[in-house]
């Protein structure tokens, strides 16, 4: 595995592609208009808000579904004509399913393991998932995290070349959440491409090369978690102590400042890099003093929020 | 992928997935003592509380000179089909579609429909196990003739599992959840449990409901399996009427299953 996680041109690897996707209820448009492409090792996220459309997106992939208009590939491969084919190098971790209560670890491991042809060595993913010590362990009696754990190592048990893992960490704790996150890790380092729904920005940009942000059902921003970070109106905030003696129609005039406000006895300026040198240089022209002086980064948060005018509902 | 080695590999791969699925299935079908109860034992045991009133071991004009444990081995046999087919069978599915076990399926090589045939099979082997334990004790403990028509009375006894097989797939495919599975279950119970004869034997209901009662499944199954008992031909309507049900049955859960 090279470090480039994107290996060669991504047009001739693409190992999911989506294409002008759409799907209805009943007249209720859910996913309109979507399309994306996951590179070979790529992770790739969706993100979106609750009821976005992001689950439908996927199970159109996992052949779930099929697509009113659009078209979805899977390794070259139509997921509904060729579902058999499709199952055999997708592996799938569902939202919101369960296995029989009475089923232990090791028979859904064993009775999955059974469905592939090459399947993979499910003691070596056990291990890997430290899964041992509940071998015989029933489903009804694991932990929210522990059921996450088998239902990748259920997802990986077909040594599929992609998986999609839908609202994985929904549920558990935040050790349990970040131990997650490393094995997704793991999983793109043993060379699978990693189709990742969630709602939660940290993950997002902790784990995704890139990023498609859906929004009632329609694209809102495809890019890196940085790239999405650079589009947000406001990319950086400069925050000081109120009582400084500077005018706030000077603060409103420098270079792409979005807003100026008071709270909590602290005055923030939203913008950019460039709002930030002006307001150094003012600072300098004046010779004033400022106390408690902080300019931090936007965070994902603040373009998604951006981006799905998700506040403004 | 064609070359013959693989397609080789995949025959021999396609039929252990199966097995194993039926494998899985009777473990976790094994795990269900309650249920297991119910289907395997509970016709057993009405049967023995039955013979154990003195009266019904006594011959009656009446019934044409037949006993009324005579006629509760049929009604005990039919009772166990409707405990697996309609009490136990439908919950099930309708959980593992609940429960988006079969849609979890779906994402597999595997069709979830090899799911529903395994608990089928498991259902309908329990029904059959049931019935022949019901005729056994019935013949040790109480002396009930074995039927005289066996091939008749085995007949009789399939399409009577294959049609309270079909009742509760059509109660699961029309049931949205897995309580409401239950609940058209017990709805549909009483029904079943008169006209199969738990309560007044079907040979003993006046005339004209004993007509009516006939047409239905378990009158049907209970007129067929009676012919075979006292050594007739079970006859070509009940059997037919009970392959009617179940193809009519068969087809209502097709159309309405559910598969989430």
């Amino acid at each position: 595995m090279s470090g480039n996680h994107l290996r060669g041109d991504a047009r001739c690897m693409a190992m999911i592609e989506v294409q002008g996707l759409h799907k209805a209820y009943g007249g209720r448009k859910v996913v309109d208009d979507v399309s994306f492409e996951v590179a070979e090792g790529e992770i790739f996220g969706i993100l979106g808000p609750n009821g976005a459309g992001k689950t439908t997106t996927v199970e159109c992939v996992e052949g779930l579904r099929t697509p009113d208009s659009g078209t979805v590939r899977v390794g070259g491969l139509d997921p509904v004509t060729r579902h058999d084919d499709v199952t055999r190098m997708l592996g799938a971790q569902l939202q919101e399913s369960e296995l029989q209560t009475k089923l232990t670890v090791r028979e859904a491991l064993e009775l999955h393991a059974s469905f592939y042809e090459r399947p993979a060595d499910w003691r070596g993913l056990v291990a890997r998932l430290g899964l041992e010590a509940h071998l015989k362990a029933r489903f009804g009696k694991l932990s929210g995290g522990q059921k996450q754990r088998l239902f990748i190592a259920l997802a990986l048990v077909g040594n599929p070349r992609a998986v999609v893992l839908d609202e994985l960490t929904t549920g558990l704790d935040p050790r349990a959440r970040r131990d997650t996150w490393s094995l997704v890790e793991d999983i793109r380092a043993g060379g699978v491409t990693v189709l990742l729904v969630t709602h939660f920005m940290e993950e997002a940009q902790r784990l995704c090369d890139r990023i498609a942000v859906i929004d009632r059902g329609r694209l809102a921003a495809l890019d890196t978690p940085d790239g999405l970070i650079g589009r947000a109106t406001a990319s950086k905030v400069i925050s000081f102590a109120a009582h400084t003696p500077l005018d706030p129609a000077e603060l409103r005039a420098l270079p792409h400042a979005v807003s100026v406000g008071t709270r909590d006895g602290r005055t923030a300026v939203e913008g950019t890099d460039e709002t930030v040198n002006a307001f150094v240089a003012l600072l300098a022209r004046r010779g004033v003093t400022v106390q408690q002086l902080r300019v931090t980064d936007a965070t994902l948060d603040d373009a998604f929020l951006d981006l799905t005018g998700a506040d403004q509902r | 992928m064609s070359s013959p080695a693989t397609s080789g590999a995949e025959m021999l791969t396609s039929p252990s997935a199966t097995t194993m699925v039926l494998r899985t299935e009777a473990r976790l079908f094994a795990r269900e003592p309650g249920s297991l109860f119910w289907m395997m034992v509970s016709p057993t045991v009405l049967l023995v509380i039955l013979g154990l009133i003195p009266s019904f071991r006594e011959a009656s004009a009446d019934l044409g000179g037949r006993r009324v444990i005579d006629l509760y081995v049929p009604v005990s046999v039919l009772f166990a089909l409707i405990m697996s087919g309609l009490q136990a069978m439908p919950p099930v599915l309708a959980g593992y579609r609940e429960r988006g076990i079969l849609r979890r399926m779906s994402t597999t090589p595997v069709r979830p429909a090899s799911l529903l045939t395994a608990q089928i099979v498991l259902h309908a082997a329990a029904a059959l196990g049931s019935s022949v334990l019901v005729v056994t004790v019935g013949r040790l403990a109480f002396g009930v003739l074995l039927p005289e028509n066996l091939a008749g009375y085995v007949l009789a006894l399939l399409l009577a599992v294959a049609c309270g097989l079909a009742l509760g797939a059509a109660v699961c495919a029309l049931s949205r959840t897995q309580k409401i599975a239950t609940a058209v279950g017990s709805v549909v119970f009483f029904p079943t449990m008169f006209t199969a004869g738990v309560w007044v034997p079907v040979q003993a209901m006046p005339d004209t409901l004993r007509d009516i009662v006939q047409l239905t499944p378990y009158g049907a199954a209970s007129q067929a399996l009676d012919s075979a008992t006292s050594g007739g031909w079970p006859g070509w309507v009940p059997l037919g009427l009970m392959a009617l049900w179940t193809v009519v049955l068969t087809a209502t859960a097709a159309r309405w299953f559910r598969w989430e």
